[in-house]
């Protein structure tokens, strides 16, 4: 699991109002080399809920004016956004506290009948 | 990439060992998943640098293509943990990295929260006819609500008005890019590998359209293509 999705991730347990954002406990995390496309990275930058990738990265961030000028700077955030990646542990609801288990990179989404 | 390049490298991606009845498993062939992602890009422009959604992905083979077409990312979302473990293993040969995957269950799925996060969603959904009637046009409502600017999806010929009504009623444009005929004999085969499905591939008894249906309001005549007797 990415950071870019995990950016869109949210817990839908019955009764939780705010499943977002997820909050990732990760056992296993890869960095892996990821073609970087700084048009694309500048346009995802809007889009995201960026106190969320701070959060999930661990790391700064300051978000700077001008960062589709910044080429330094998107290729931080290409990082983080599409190399770094979860392969095992959990994604934590932060209403119910439910899990939602990340194994082989996938995370499990699926609820059980009595939460649905 | 040219289209019979593109083709012959989705020729090389695995399909689903042991297919589910009930949740519809069927790859879609590297023949028609080749020219959808191909009029896609080249008429319009929807998958280069694009962040696309792949619903109901099963093995990859259109998240795999868009990848190759350079899409910007794509996300796969299929309910099937084997399914989702062979397209995993399909992006590692084909040294893919630019997708990531997510099991859940989309007639559950809280949809709005997704709202026009993905550019273009791709799919070839279940058609509902395993007891689960309907589902084509859930995960469409699904992919709609997902997507900024378009959903392209197969679905079965015989429901094509049912779809343009439904479209009306949500206010989106719906327009058929193609009208296709699966390659008889290639799928006979695949019927015939795996003797233990007493039920016949789908690929035999329904024509399946290409539709496209959008919120926004470009439209693009795209040519007619011979070798899958497209009709406009």
């Amino acid at each position: 699991m990415k950071l870019l999705t995990h950016n869109m991730l949210t817990s839908h347990v019955k009764g939780v109002t705010n499943g977002y954002p997820l909050l990732i406990k990760a056992t296993e995390v890869k960095v892996n080399e990821v073609d970087f496309n700084p048009q694309f990275v500048s346009r995802m930058i809007p889009k995201l809920e960026w106190s969320t990738l701070v959060q999930a990265s661990d790391s700064w961030c300051e978000l700077i004016p001008d960062y589709d000028k910044n080429e330094e700077f998107l290729k931080k955030v290409h990082r983080v956004l599409l190399e770094v990646e979860v392969i095992e542990g959990c994604l934590k609801c932060p209403e119910s506290g439910r899990e939602f288990p990340i194994s082989r990179g996938i995370p499990n989404m699926l609820l059980n009948e009595d939460e649905v | 990439m040219k289209l019979k390049e593109l083709e012959s490298h989705l020729q090389q991606v695995d399909v689903f060992e042991e297919p589910k009845i009930l949740l519809e498993q069927y790859p879609t062939s590297p023949h028609i998943a080749a020219c959808m992602l191909y009029t896609i890009q080249s008429t319009f422009e929807d998958i280069e640098g694009k962040l696309v959604a792949d619903l109901g992905c099963g093995c990859g083979v259109l998240s795999i293509g868009a990848a190759m077409l350079d899409a910007g990312f794509c996300v796969g979302f299929d309910v099937d943990n084997d399914a989702l473990n062979t397209f995993r293993r399909n992006a590692e040969e084909f040294e893919i990295t630019n997708v990531d995957l997510v099991q859940c269950d989309l007639c559950s799925l809280e949809v709005d929260a997704y709202a026009k996060k993905f550019d273009t969603v791709i799919m070839n959904p279940p058609f509902g006819t395993k007891h689960n009637q309907g589902m084509d046009m859930k995960f469409l409502r699904a992919a709609l609500t997902m997507a900024k600017t378009s959903v392209y999806s197969l679905h079965k010929t015989s429901t094509r008005q049912h779809i343009q009504k439904k479209a009306n009623d949500w206010g989106v444009k719906m327009e058929v890019l193609a009208e296709l005929r699966y390659d008889l004999p290639a799928s006979y085969k695949f019927h015939k590998k795996k003797s233990r499905t007493t039920d016949e591939s789908p690929l035999l008894r329904h024509l399946q359209v290409l539709l496209k249906t959008s919120t926004s309001n470009l439209s693009v005549r795209p040519k007619a293509d011979p070798r899958t007797e497209i009709t406009t």
